[in-house]
């Protein structure tokens, strides 16, 4: 139920756009309310990256949450699904770190095609414009993880995301 | 000659059991090129190529132009509407992550707030 009230006590509800900007990179845009030293923070902080970074409409949870933010430190994000039998790992080195404007960070969990991932926090009047940029290795790389329909996750968990979509509901 | 039911997913199978046809996706997915030049880089008659093509159009994983004398293939709706449909679930998988992200953020907004952080400007 959400209450339509005089708009400003609730922020406006920001969209993110895609677009595959050439045949090796995936360009992700999104405006967040608040400053970007807070949004570098919740980008950069385990306790906070914990409650934001894995959807909850798949059910799948952090099992441990480590991320040495500094250039040429390591992140390890562990999940398990209840239905999987082995929590995943997605890894990683931070190459580089400009707080609070910029991260940049390798995806090494798929070896040698992994994408290596772009962040820019650009404050704008009280909101952020994060711009998340991926670049795979090679157009086969970025094609393959289109094929095998990989952004990590099972499919199931997508059909589960679309009910809640279509339900319109939030958690 | 073999005939193959017609549903999709059989003409799909049928279009990728082939070593050389599966050659094709890959070449196409990386330019398009005429049936010549496909016939060239596989060692194969045109004849024979065009066979191959033929059965990857009916699977609609390339389609075929006619440019002036020179018949140009490239990858069919068939990656497109996959690759939109990823792209779609994709956009999702942020979306959904902002919006927490979002609630994280407001979060830190009121706590600073809260501890007075906030200084007047």
């Amino acid at each position: 139920m959400d209450a339509i009230r005089e708009g400003k006590s609730s922020p406006v509800k920001h969209r993110s756009t895609v677009e595959r900007t050439s045949e090796r990179e995936m360009v992700v845009t999104r405006t967040v309310n608040g400053p970007a030293r807070l949004v570098y923070e919740a980008w950069t902080t385990p306790a906070l990256i914990q409650r934001w970074w894995m959807p909850k409409s798949y059910g799948i949870a952090f099992v441990s949450c480590e991320a040495d933010v500094r250039t040429g430190g390591t992140y390890r994000f562990v999940f398990r699904h209840p239905a999987a039998e082995e929590p995943m790992a997605f890894f990683g080195r931070y190459l580089e770190v400009i707080p609070p404007s910029r991260l940049v960070w390798t995806n090494d969990e798929g070896g040698e095609a992994g994408q290596v991932t772009t962040v820019t926090f650009e404050e704008k009047g009280g909101t952020t414009v994060v711009v998340v940029h991926e670049l795979y290795p090679s157009k086969a790389a970025l094609d393959e993880a289109i094929a095998s329909g990989s952004t990590g996750w099972p499919d199931e968990q997508f059909e589960q995301l679309d009910e809640v979509l279509a339900g319109g509901g939030r958690v | 000659m073999v005939h193959y039911t017609h549903t999709s997913f059989d003409r799909s199978f049928a279009a990728l059991s082939d070593a050389t046809r599966r050659g094709v996706l890959e070449r196409l997915g990386r330019a398009d090129a005429s049936i010549t030049e496909l016939a060239e880089r596989f060692r194969m008659s045109l004849t024979g190529m065009k066979k191959h093509v033929v059965v990857l159009e009916e699977a609609r994983l390339v389609t075929t132009e006619k440019v002036g004398r020179v018949r140009i293939c490239r990858l069919g709706p068939r990656r497109l509407e996959e690759e939109a449909a990823w792209l779609e679930r994709y956009r999702r998988v942020w979306d959904e992550r902002f919006d927490a992200l979002d609630t994280v953020v407001e979060d830190l907004q009121r706590k600073e707030v809260g501890n007075g952080r906030n200084t007047r400007g």
